[in-house]
């Protein structure tokens, strides 16, 4: 049984030698490096583009202004990442859009190009203040509904006997994957060969067949290893279609890593996000009403909904519950999804108001939340697909040792060093996809799983080998997997926490047609492994191979399908410099059944890092007078560094998803990042009595008068 | 310009871009792409490779300083099919995800062994701070340079 067993990632060992080949690491004869240069200015339009102090540099092949790459915007794709196309005309709809293209035989001649590029902007006035414009809020239609509503929230408030109203808000958040996307475009025989460090390469194959007017097939889409993503790499963004065209242009490859301080704004980042929300309850703690709304900034040019309020719609039992997510438009980059888009902003609120209506109470956190635990979906009214929150709320409380909690916060003021708890749900809505795969079986035993999947840094490499090792009843050492290559079976993007469970059946759908297929030879059921060799050698076959696909059905959609969590947190806070530290902390978590309890761990033990960093760290400055993005750099935006991370320790529930695939696994990926800010939230205040509402936790927020 | 240099234990020379970081020359004319750009301003350590033993951020040192150096990257860590004990010991612990960070982590950790500054997890945790794992690798991090140090 390999299923369920902690093996090793199967690519660590060419990570730990440095041979794993990512995008920028390929070696590509004849290429040309490019760098864009970005606009300062928020909303403008270009005057002039003054080349001639750049031409001199040594090296330098070809610069681009706007409209001379032979690209027209905008781009309508689902899997474009912004429809606005850069380049396309002098038009400036926010900072960090590229003006110009520097081609060079090298990096630092394209560099030192670029910046001597004199490119001058005539600003207009520009609206970038989010905080300022929550009045401009709209709603638009998405692909979840903005607004929900169940029973009568006002019926709902009359019946209450205690009810909670506050704002709460969470920051601009970058991505910031260690590697810089990087992209190799060539154009060949009127086709498109592209590298780019994607976590789709089938989206990426899809829109750029629309952008350039090609038949799918006349573009391969390759992803390499990719050096994290996040939710950056999940779209296909404006410097992959500009490198192709650039490639075409010169009629030589092109390869585009961008710098550091341009991941900030061309390949989206989360929008803050003001959340509103009311909760009623009876004086026994039983919710009467939740109304959530939620407002994100966005980009005047395009449409990015962050569903704030979408957990609010499933966690708790309500009879009446109202929703809204609306976007306030405004001069700045297009935002996008980022590791985990949604409930990761939205469970602050939503968290942080159970804790005060639970301090309100004067009853336990943990047991507030039992009282109103969800047995079907309160909005939809459908059926779980399978849940074990309760399992986790009691295994997390007592690995973490709630028992020992003060219900009482501590009076904040000068003394010693305040120890805090605090504990929060977690939850996210289980994204599906369909998916194929290919298995192959060599009469020497050893096996090929193919996918266009991508290995991201999530373990995909390890997961899916051993879903196809235990259905053939191989071991694992003989089983290798070829990803991310748009001529290998198609899969969806490595995104959503839904590889795992997508393609993972597909894999196994076809392990399991070929072992029946090698029966069927054979003219026996219950063939063992051993006896493969023979069957193919008595049929004369060097191999066998069958395709699996996999695809949501119609019946599962009855149900409601979430990945939850029960998280536990530990503060330390001095008076005399209240930095919140965190010293402990353990999520439980309900995922479904676990492939590879190893990767499973890492993943949500990082997902829980990325939640400190929310919690205490990861604040991005937009300045309102100039519109931009103040951090450029790991400098200036500050994530968790080894020092900042306590002992963090995860467990998962023993569980079985029947209904959200035939693996039995929903998604791992994203779950672990939600909960914790709410989590160190709430422990803070049970550490100090102050109770912030707004993340990260800013030294402001608990200075004493 | 030229510039001669040991790199794993072989002397190379190269004709330079005055202009160039050490890590420049490594990736784009060593073929030694395990040295990784994450940011080229000394912010996130993916960069760092040895300089006669000492951790360095090979994106901030210009190549021409390296002249007469003796430069290790990951490449030239392991012994022929031998992993060394902290590659290996990053395998075992799950250390890694993306992979990404990893070549800097390792050469920063086998620094913080002959440093003498493995004795306890916070001590793991403040010297290799330098190095920025956005998978959030880390506390396995930790327990693989630990492993080692208590394996000695
Ligand atoms: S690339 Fe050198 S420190 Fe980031
Ligand atoms: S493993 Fe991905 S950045 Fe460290």
């Amino acid at each position: 049984m390999t299923i369920g067993a902690p093996l090793p990632r199967q690519d660590a060992a060419v990570k730990v030698t440095g041979a794993a080949q990512y995008v920028g690491d390929l070696e590509v004869p004849g290429a040309l490096e490019g760098v864009f240069v970005v606009s300062a200015v928020a909303a403008g339009r270009i005057r002039s583009i003054d080349r001639a102090d750049a031409l001199t540099v040594p090296g330098v092949v070809s610069i681009f202004g706007p409209g001379q790459l032979g690209v027209t915007g905008p781009i309508e794709h689902w899997a474009a990442g912004q429809a606005s196309m850069p380049m396309t005309d002098a038009e400036i709809r926010y900072e960090g859009q590229p003006v110009a293209l520097v081609l060079a035989t090298t990096g630092i001649a394209a560099r030192e190009a670029a910046a001597r590029l004199v490119v001058t902007i005539d600003p207009l006035p520009h609206q970038s203040s989010f905080a300022a414009s929550l009045d401009l809020g709209i709603e638009i239609k998405d692909w979840a509904p903005t607004s929900t509503a169940v029973g009568s929230v006002a019926d709902g408030l009359a019946a209450a006997e205690v009810t909670i109203t506050a704002r709460y808000r969470t920051a601009d958040r970058h991505h910031v994957a260690l590697e810089p996307s990087a992209v190799v475009a060539r154009w060949v025989d009127g086709g498109i060969d592209l590298w780019t460090s994607t976590q789709w390469v089938f989206g990426v194959r899809a829109a750029m067949a629309q952008m350039f007017s090609l038949p799918p097939d006349k573009v391969r889409v390759r992803s390499g290893y990719v050096g994290g993503g996040f939710g950056a790499k999940g779209s296909t963004w404006p410097h992959e279609f500009l490198a192709v065209a650039a490639s075409r242009a010169v009629a030589a490859p092109v390869r585009i890593v961008l710098p550091r301080s341009q991941t900030f704004t061309l390949h989206g980042y989360q929008p803050a996000t003001v959340q509103e929300l009311t909760l009623g309850a009876r004086n026994d703690g039983t919710l009467t009403a939740i109304r959530h709304e939620s407002w994100n900034a966005a980009s005047v040019a395009d449409d990015y909904v962050e569903h704030g309020s979408l957990g609010s719609r499933t966690m708790y039992a309500c009879p009446n519950i109202e929703t809204r997510d609306r976007i306030v438009r405004l001069n700045r980059p297009q935002p996008t999804f980022m590791r985990a888009p949604h409930e990761g902003p939205g469970m602050v609120g939503l968290e942080i108001a159970m804790d005060e209506l639970a301090d309100r109470l004067d009853m336990d956190p943990v047991e507030l939340r039992i009282r109103n635990y969800a047995r079907h979906d309160p909005t939809s009214g459908k059926p779980f697909s399978s849940k074990a929150l309760d399992q986790c709320y009691r295994l997390g409380a007592e690995r973490f040792g709630w028992a020992r909690r003060s219900p009482v916060p501590a009076a904040w003021g000068p003394g010693g060093v305040r120890i805090g708890m605090g504990m929060a749900s977690a939850l996210m809505s289980t994204f599906r996809f369909g998916a194929s795969a290919r298995v192959t079986l060599e009469r020497d035993g050893s096996t090929l799983v193919e996918t266009g999947a991508h290995e991201i840094g999530t373990g995909v490499r390890t997961i899916l080998p051993q879903i196809a090792a235990d259905a053939l009843g191989l071991p694992i050492e003989r089983v290798r997997v070829s990803l991310g290559d748009t001529t290998l079976p198609e899969a969806g993007g490595t995104f959503g926490s839904a590889t795992t469970l997508s393609v993972g059946s597909a894999v196994r759908i076809a392990a399991v047609k070929l072992k029946e297929r090698l029966e069927t030879l054979a003219g026996e059921p219950g063939l063992e492994p051993r006896e493969y060799a023979e069957v193919l050698a008595l049929h004369r076959l060097e191999r066998v191979s069958e395709e699996g696909t996999w695809a949501p059905t119609r019946e599962e959609g009855a149900y409601a399908m979430n990945a939850y969590g029960a998280v536990f947190v530990e503060v330390a806070v001095a008076p005399h410099d209240p930095v919140p530290r965190v010293t402990r902390c353990v999520g439980a978590f309900s995922v479904g059944r676990i492939i590879n309890p190893r990767t499973a761990r890492s993943q949500v033990i990082g997902g829980m890092i990325w939640g400190l960093g929310q919690a205490l760290l990861e604040d991005s400055r937009l300045d309102p007078a100039l519109g931009r993005f103040v951090a450029k750099g790991f400098g200036s935006y500050q994530i968790p560094v080894n020092a900042d991370v306590p002992a963090v320790d995860a467990i998962f529930a023993d569980e079985f998803d029947p209904h959200a695939s035939p693996i039995g696994a929903r998604g791992v990926g994203e779950i672990g990042t939600i909960g914790v800010g709410a989590a160190v939230a709430n422990a803070v205040f049970n550490a100090t009595g102050v109770r912030v509402r707004d993340l990260p936790i800013r030294v402001e927020s608990l200075l004493q008068p | 310009m030229e510039v001669r240099l040991t790199v794993n234990g072989r002397e190379r020379g190269a004709e330079i871009d005055p202009r160039a970081a050490l890590l420049d020359l490594l990736r784009d004319q060593f073929g030694l792409t395990g040295a990784k750009r994450g940011c080229e301003r000394g912010e996130c350590g993916a960069c760092t490779v040895l300089v006669d033993g000492r951790p360095t951020l090979s994106c901030l040192m210009l190549a021409v300083a390296s002249g007469g150096r003796s430069v290790t990257t990951i490449e030239g860590l392991a012994e022929g099919d031998r992993l060394h004990p902290l590659q290996q010991a990053f395998i075992d612990h799950d250390a890694l995800q993306c992979g990404f960070c990893t070549p800097g982590q390792i050469l920063a950790a086998v620094a913080c062994l002959a440093a003498g500054r493995a004795n306890t997890d916070d001590e793991v945790r403040e010297w290799m701070s330098g190095n920025l794992c956005r998978c959030a690798a880390y506390p396995q991090i930790v327990a693989a340079v630990r492993a080692v140090a208590a394996a000695r």
